[in-house]
């Protein structure tokens, strides 16, 4: 599904990173951890098509095709899904106004028809379930005085409306508290099928936890250091990063 | 980043739809100003004794004053003899007697502006007054407001039929002389739409004005007087457009608005007069004075502003808290692209007891544009219990746009409640992306936001024109969910 080729890219004329390589299949998750600054976030930026990071040399192929050639919102129409670090704030748009947009420009993309009002609704309270948010949040302004966790379950109401293919995950589990990651990983976890993909971009081991993926990697300096299975994340979790770091640089030096 | 900043106010360019040019004959005045044309206008119109002699005493006025140089808005001078006074669609002999005998060219055009003049076509049950540069051109459901009491027609026709109240309540909220440009239009102010609510009456349907201003060189003058007896009701609309051209055009209307006891006025404008190009070429000066007074107790007024076009506005849609009770309200939405530049926002004088203010402005500015609110919020000393809250937003969209706020507030009056907020945010690369990531374009993501950013004061708009509005922003709602 997803194929990243050497890829190099700088950001302010620094370089971020610097030859990646991943291949991500349907039915997959894979998780991407790391230390702060390895470039965790970049990643998942320069996937999405956020403007203002440059592309040095490298590809990345997604069903076939260049995705690094398209739009941002041709991405997300292609079903490419960035769940933010920080949800932004859209005052005065209400947040179902703006699931409503988005859907429907996903539709018209796949050649099928807008969803009337009420099919619409009927979705998003099916949808909702899953999330287990307060449906009044749905009339209120995005984001706007929703709690952090709030906010996060939102995401993954976005993602379970949007159905993408590719789900890529930026440290949705960041400040969340117990209860809170349980919900977002329950959410992730009834949306794994064999036709989608999860990459999970974090710091700490413990949403894997709840969302076990079928390989981890780790991030330094711009590099994937060491790939593996899920108990590469209970290595990282009792060890910490150093060890890898360290491996790194000596392996660098040789 | 300046990439994504061009991108923004690329997206938010819009070619300006309505500058068209209709090619008719025009009876008109050659450019100048003087007392004989102050007269010709009169004569033109067949005007009672009583008219001229107003319109003189205003000239001679005017003749006095200067120019005001105080708002935020840049302009070389505007030499007022090279204007043309006065401009009429010709016709064959008699004034047309009905819709039927309009200048099929006029109903055209009208028709390309979205506002079908035939009464059949039932514009969802709105009454439309139509002025064309200088007279008004049809207006339409006479009858059926005949039947209620409601008088609703152009001006002229006014000043001919009901002089006794165009003398009783013509510049009785904005005298003649109150300002440069309300003293310009007293003299030689050539048509508009007059409106009269009989007592106990709730006018049965939303009257509007449609202005379009089309031949070249000339300035469009329109009064506009709205009278609402005690314990009526009445919503009225106003819209406007002009065809692109170089020069800048000078639109100095007056509108006044009379509410007595327990009456409700309700004036809501989208304003799309020619802006001018990219680089400030041509477009409308937009010297506007517009009043209401709350003569009664109880009596309500409230303005609604959409603010799309002209290069420059100069607008204070006021009103003046009079009777005990009284209510004024002003809701704004000015939007300034290229080279526009907008100084606009409200007055409030609060002078009976109990009386309360609402303003609520949202300015938005791209490209080199300036926008200002400026905001005076007056409470007399025998002003008790007076109360204001004023809230002021501006977005700003791209690095080379200003926004500018001057609230003045005087109160003499211990007891008043007077509150002021303001806040300026910059639509972020942040939510645009979020956006765009959603699958939605940029396009309708920019839509979007400003549109949930005037929210507010799009839902004090009248259905018909807050879709309007919402279009010319350049937004598509679909649907009626959320």
């Amino acid at each position: 599904m997803l194929t990243i080729e050497n890829l190099h890219v700088r950001v302010d004329g620094k370089a971020i990173l610097q030859g990646i390589n991943l291949e991500v299949k349907a039915g997959e998750v894979h998780a991407i951890m790391g230390p702060n600054g390895s470039g965790k976030s970049t990643l998942s930026h320069v996937l999405a098509g956020r403007e203002g990071y440059e592309v040095t040399s490298g590809s990345v192929t997604y069903a076939g095709k260049n995705l690094l050639d398209m739009p941002p919102e041709q991405r997300a129409r292609e079903g490419v899904f960035l769940a933010f670090q920080y949800p932004v704030e859209i005052p005065g748009v209400s947040n179902i106004y703006l699931l409503k947009a988005a859907l429907n420009a996903m539709r018209r993309h796949r050649g099928q028809s807008e969803l009337d009002a009420l099919d619409f609704l009927q979705l998003i309270k099916e949808k909702i379930k899953l999330v287990e948010m307060d449906e009044q949040l749905l009339y209120r302004s995005v984001n706007q005085g929703f709690s952090g966790g709030e906010k996060k379950r939102n995401e993954i109401l976005q993602m379970a409306v949007l159905e993408p293919r590719l789900c890529i995950l930026d440290e949705t589990d960041s400040g969340l508290d117990i209860d809170a990651l349980k919900v977002v990983a329950d959410g992730v976890n009834s949306l794994r099928t064999n036709d989608r993909a999860f990459i999970l971009v974090t710091h700490y081991q413990r949403l894997l936890n709840y969302v076990r993926p079928d390989y981890v990697h780790v991030l330094v300096h711009g590099k994937i250091a060491k790939s593996g299975d899920a108990d590469l994340a209970l290595e990282l979790e009792e060890k910490g990063y150093g060890w890898i770091e360290r491996q790194t640089a000596a392996e660098d030096a040789a | 980043m300046a990439a994504s900043a061009e991108k923004l106010e690329r997206l938010i360019s819009q070619e300006y739809k309505q500058g068209f040019v209709t090619d008719l004959e025009t009876d008109s005045l050659p450019p100048g100003l003087s007392e004989d044309v102050v007269r010709a206008i009169s004569a033109k119109k067949d005007e009672p004794e009583f008219m001229l002699e107003w319109r003189l005493q205003a000239y001679r006025h005017w003749l006095t004053m200067k120019e005001p140089k105080w708002a935020f808005v840049h302009y070389g001078p505007i030499d007022y003899q090279a204007i043309s006074y006065y401009s009429a669609p010709k016709e064959g002999g008699d004034k047309p007697k009905s819709l039927g005998e309009v200048d099929p060219k006029l109903l055209e055009t009208y028709n390309k502006l979205g506002i079908p003049l035939y009464e059949q076509e039932r514009l969802a049950g709105v009454a439309v007054d139509a002025v064309f540069d200088s007279v008004s051109v049809a207006t339409t459901f006479k009858a059926k407001l005949a039947a209620a009491g409601v008088i609703f027609c152009s001006m002229s026709e006014a000043i001919r039929k009901y002089p006794q109240l165009v003398q009783q309540y013509l510049g009785s909220v904005v005298p003649p002389g109150d300002n440069f440009f309300a003293a310009l239009n007293s003299a030689v102010f050539s048509d508009g739409s007059f409106v009269f609510i009989p007592k106990g009456v709730r006018c049965p349907m939303e009257l509007s004005t449609y202005f379009r201003i089309n031949a070249a060189n000339t300035g469009q003058f329109e009064r506009t007087l709205i009278i609402a007896e005690e314990h009526s009701h009445v919503s009225y609309l106003e819209g406007c457009t002009a065809p692109m051209r170089d020069e800048n055009q000078l639109h100095a209307a007056v509108v006044e608005l009379v509410a007595l006891e327990n009456a409700e006025i309700k004036y809501s404008t989208v304003q799309n007069w020619y802006p001018g190009d990219e680089e400030g070429r041509g477009g409308i000066y937009n010297f506007v004075t517009k009043r209401g007074d709350c003569r009664g107790a109880n009596a309500k007024i409230s303005w609604t502003q959409v603010e799309t076009g002209s290069a420059i506005t100069w607008k204070y849609p006021s009103v003046v808290l009079r009777g005990d009770n009284a209510i004024g309200e002003f809701y704004s939405v000015a939007v300034t692209n290229h080279r526009q530049q907008a100084d606009t926002g409200t007055k409030m004088i609060h002078v009976g007891k109990n009386t309360r203010s609402t303003i609520l402005s949202k300015g938005i500015s791209a490209g080199h544009a300036q926008n200002t609110y400026r905001g005076l919020v007056k409470v007399l000393k025998g002003a008790e219990n007076a109360r204001n809250y004023t809230q002021c937003d501006s977005l700003l969209i791209g690095d080379k746009c200003g926004a500018h706020t001057f609230p003045y507030v005087e109160v003499r009056q211990p007891s008043a409640r007077v509150e002021h907020e303001a806040t300026t945010s910059k639509i972020s690369e942040d939510q645009l992306f979020f956006c765009t990531q959603r699958g939605i374009s940029a396009e309708d993501a920019v839509s979007m936001i400003v549109n949930g950013f005037c929210k507010q004061v799009f839902k004090e708009l009248p259905m018909e024109f807050a879709v309007e509005a919402q279009a010319l922003l350049g937004i598509s709602l679909e649907g009626s969910v959320g």
